[in-house]
């Protein structure tokens, strides 16, 4: 139980890998989606216009792809060395999930990314079309195999302990554990609107430098559409998650809405500081017995606070903040997507006002994806894997000055790497493809 | 069962490495030899790698993985004790992979810029690797010795690596290029002989095990073998190389496929020197390996899904075979 500088620091580098890793992941899952879309109106089509939107997208899925394999290669080695007892302990259910990750997904996407982003005149158009939708179901399944094992470690189920080593009994119990579905579709859609909010920023900002650029005009329609039809599912995705985790992470909710102390008709906190000293909310404005009804719908049911799992309680302030920026974040996308769709009905152009919400909201989608993400891990603790092995008990042995050391030079990379990735995309959005399709080769729009 | 499948993962995890190290050996030389090539021809090269170096890179995550996997107990022991060259390679493979990407959409001094951090970035990345290597056939023992033969197996895998990337670039290129490429390889052969003669007489020295192996007659004999079928490869790779400078042969596979046979002998020696040692005097496969339940479960996986992989990693090779003209991606 005892947090030590190493285990922190341990935290700190894993923390910040993952999070930098998940931000292009959330990128990805869904743009590959989109960009068989354009390929496929390309196919239909012939138009160059289409080809050329697909081009301008590949380049940034390409980009966003190379982000987030270089950040998971180094995450597929700090689980190792920052984790070695998260492999000695669940090594036996975790480790099939993941290698089924790496043999299904990673060769898939990594080869036909090769084909998609290369081989348009060296291969028919249907093969093109192919490895475009390859490439799309090969982020999915990614997901679909890290959020299986993510899930497992939030709700344990299907294992079973043979002669001291913790095996799977049933591996579909394993991989469908209690949380799986809720949290594989809350993040799908968090990358629909993810990948859909980059799409309309950078198209506005486009608009902003080249006004009434006609591919800019389409992508900035097809990002606010899919957004606007997204965050409504999202909302309610999301409340079902809630309600979820209430029935097996019950001290992550009480994290989540600052419950201190367990008790009937529970007011439900729209604003407070937890304090963990007192155990207490400073400065809180609440609605009488609010937690209770939307919890448990009924104003008088009773909900477990902190003080119902000291000391294997997570810490209150973190959860509690950045759910509230996840949710904050999520209703302004909502409230901009659909004002967006409303100015871009039928073929209207959106105002410059909008245009330059949009060039600021581009990002939005990582604000939510991390503060969701601390949501869920740092809900999840003092646990690794809830009820099973604690996170202080995994933590390995490396010696603080190395990795401090590490640590540094990661976050100096990564910073300078989010940097380069951020101005190349703003770039490329800004001056790249001047809705022009001079470079569509002659003979793929005949074969598509 | 349970005492071959160990084996079979060790097996398994053994040829994912040495796919690794062959495939994105060829694709970090590329890189090193960058500074060596003007701007033409740096896009050229560049765009010769471009459409395999991410599937090139996973093969190190399916090693990665089976030893996470596969010998749970043995990859903390393992990856503890290369901590700071490991993170030396992981940001070295950051930094080369978003160079890669970034320098294509770049122009003037900032393509320069990402050229300049593509070289560091693979260089970085195969020094580790190497110094990785001289570490971990050592038992990760400490003292200058060990560390001044840690460096110098890194410049030597370096040189390895550049050996296969210029005779892949032999093969995938011509002209003027194709040219360099051939005085690039015997630069790289002759590391690799430095490193392949450093290795082979430095374990044996340092641990009895291997020596025992190596020098029992009359196994020592048969053994021979494979010192000399190496040594033929290499001088295999010189004379074609030379022959293809002079144009008196048209195998331009010829320098790759010795080069990967280089690789391959050595890889086998090694493997024969720990077998069965994941940690060298220290931890067995069996000691190391995973429940055999998860182990079952995986190696049906990897059994069904692996054919495949093969199948479209050999079809993209055939999608872009030939030589290189293009310069990025459109």
């Amino acid at each position: 139980m005892e947090a030590t500088d190493a285990v922190l620091l341990a935290r700190a580098q894993f923390g910040l890998n993952i999070g930098f890793h998940i931000l292009f992941p959330s990128i990805t899952i869904a743009l590959g989606w989109i960009l068989v879309y354009f390929r496929a109106r390309y196919a239909r089509s012939g138009d160059p216009h289409w080809l050329a939107t697909y081009q301008l997208w590949t380049k940034v899925f390409a980009l966003s792809f190379a982000m987030g394999v270089v950040s998971g290669i180094t995450m597929s080695f700090q689980f190792g060395t920052n984790w070695p007892g998260f492999m000695n302990t669940v090594g036996n259910v975790a480790g099939p999930l993941l290698a089924f990750e790496v043999l299904t997904a990673f060769f898939l996407e990594a080869t036909f990314l090769g084909v998609m982003l290369y081989g348009m005149n060296r291969v028919p158009g249907w093969m093109h079309m192919g490895a475009t939708i390859l490439v799309a179901a090969g982020t999915t399944l990614s997901a679909f195999w890290i959020l299986a094992l993510n899930s497992w470690m939030q709700t344990p189920a299907g294992h079973v302990t043979l002669n001291g080593a913790l095996i799977a009994g049933s591996w579909w119990q394993v991989i469908f554990n209690p949380s799986f579905s809720y949290r594989f579709t809350h993040v799908l859609l968090a990358s629909g609107l993810t990948a859909a909010f980059v799409m309309a920023g950078l198209s506005a900002w486009r608009l902003l430098r080249v006004q009434g650029d006609a591919a800019a005009r389409r992508t900035l329609r097809t990002g606010i559409v899919v957004a606007a039809v997204l965050a409504p599912i999202q909302i309610a995705v999301g409340d079902f998650h809630g309600l979820n985790t209430l029935e097996h992470q019950p001290a992550k909710i009480a994290a989540i809405e600052a419950i201190w102390h367990t008790g009937r008709g529970v007011p439900l906190v729209l604003f407070a500081l937890p304090n963990e000293a007192t155990r207490n909310n400073d400065f809180e404005i609440a609605v009488p017995k609010g937690a209770s009804l939307i919890l448990k719908h009924d104003a008088e049911a009773e909900l477990r606070g902190i003080d119902a799992f000291a000391p294997d309680a997570p810490p209150v302030a973190p959860v509690f903040w950045a759910f509230r920026i996840m949710v904050g974040a999520g209703v302004l996308m909502l409230a901009l997507a659909w004002l967006g769709a409303w100015a871009t009905r039928g073929v209207r152009a959106a105002p410059g006002w909008m245009l330059w919400t949009f060039a600021g909201f581009t990002f939005s989608g990582w604000v939510a994806t991390l503060a969701g993400w601390i949501v869920t891990e740092m809900g999840r603790q003092p646990w690794l894997v809830t009820g099973v092995l604690r996170t202080a008990d995994a933590a390995g042995r490396v010696p603080e000055a190395m990795l401090g050391a590490s640590l540094t030079g990661y976050a100096v990379t990564y910073s300078a790497m989010l940097l380069a990735y951020i101005v190349v995309l703003t770039h490329l959005a800004g001056y790249g493809s001047d809705g022009a399709a001079a470079s569509a080769p002659a003979t793929a729009g005949a074969q598509a | 069962m349970s005492t071959a499948l160990p084996v079979i993962f060790a097996t398994l995890m053994g040829a994912a490495i040495l796919a690794y190290v062959v495939l994105d050996g060829y694709d970090l030389g590329v890189g090193m030899l960058m500074p060596a090539a003007d701007a033409r021809e740096q896009d050229v090269m560049v765009a010769s790698i471009g459409p395999f170096w991410d599937a090139n890179q996973t093969w190190l995550v399916l090693g990665i993985g089976i030893l996470l996997v596969a010998f749970p107990a043995a990859h903390g022991v393992i990856l503890g004790a290369l901590y700071l060259p490991l993170a030396g390679m992981l940001i070295g493979l950051m930094i080369r992979g978003v160079a890669f990407e970034f320098r294509v959409k770049a122009q003037g001094w900032q393509r320069e810029l990402w050229n300049w951090l593509f070289w560091l970035g693979s260089f970085v990345a195969s020094f580790a690797q190497g110094i990785m290597l001289g570490r971990y056939v050592t038992g990760f023992e400490a003292g200058f010795g060990y560390l001044l033969f840690s460096l110098l197996v890194g410049a030597a895998l370096c040189g390895g690596y550049v050996l296969l990337g210029a005779t892949w670039l032999i093969l995938r290129t011509e002209h003027q290029l194709q040219k360099k490429a051939f005085a690039w390889a015997r630069w790289g052969l002759a590391w690799v002989a430095l490193g392949v003669a450093l290795v082979s007489l430095v374990t044996p020295a340092i641990s009895p095990t291997v020596q025992v192996k190596w020098f029992d007659f009359p196994r020592t004999l048969a053994l021979m073998l494979l010192p000399a079928a190496s040594i033929a490869c290499g001088f295999w790779v010189w004379v074609s190389t030379g022959q293809l400078a002079r144009g008196v042969s048209a195998r331009e596979w010829a320098p790759l496929a010795g080069s990967v046979a280089i690789f391959a002998l050595a890889f086998a020696g090694l493997a024969y020197s720990l077998f069965p040692y994941l940690v060298i005097d220290r931890i067995t496969i069996w000691e190391a390996a995973a429940h055999p339940a998860s182990l079952e479960v995986v190696l049906w996986g990897a059994l069904l899904v692996l054919p495949f992989i093969i199948g479209y990693t050999v079809f993209a090779y055939r999608v872009f075979r030939g030589k290189v003209r293009a310069g990025p991606y459109e």
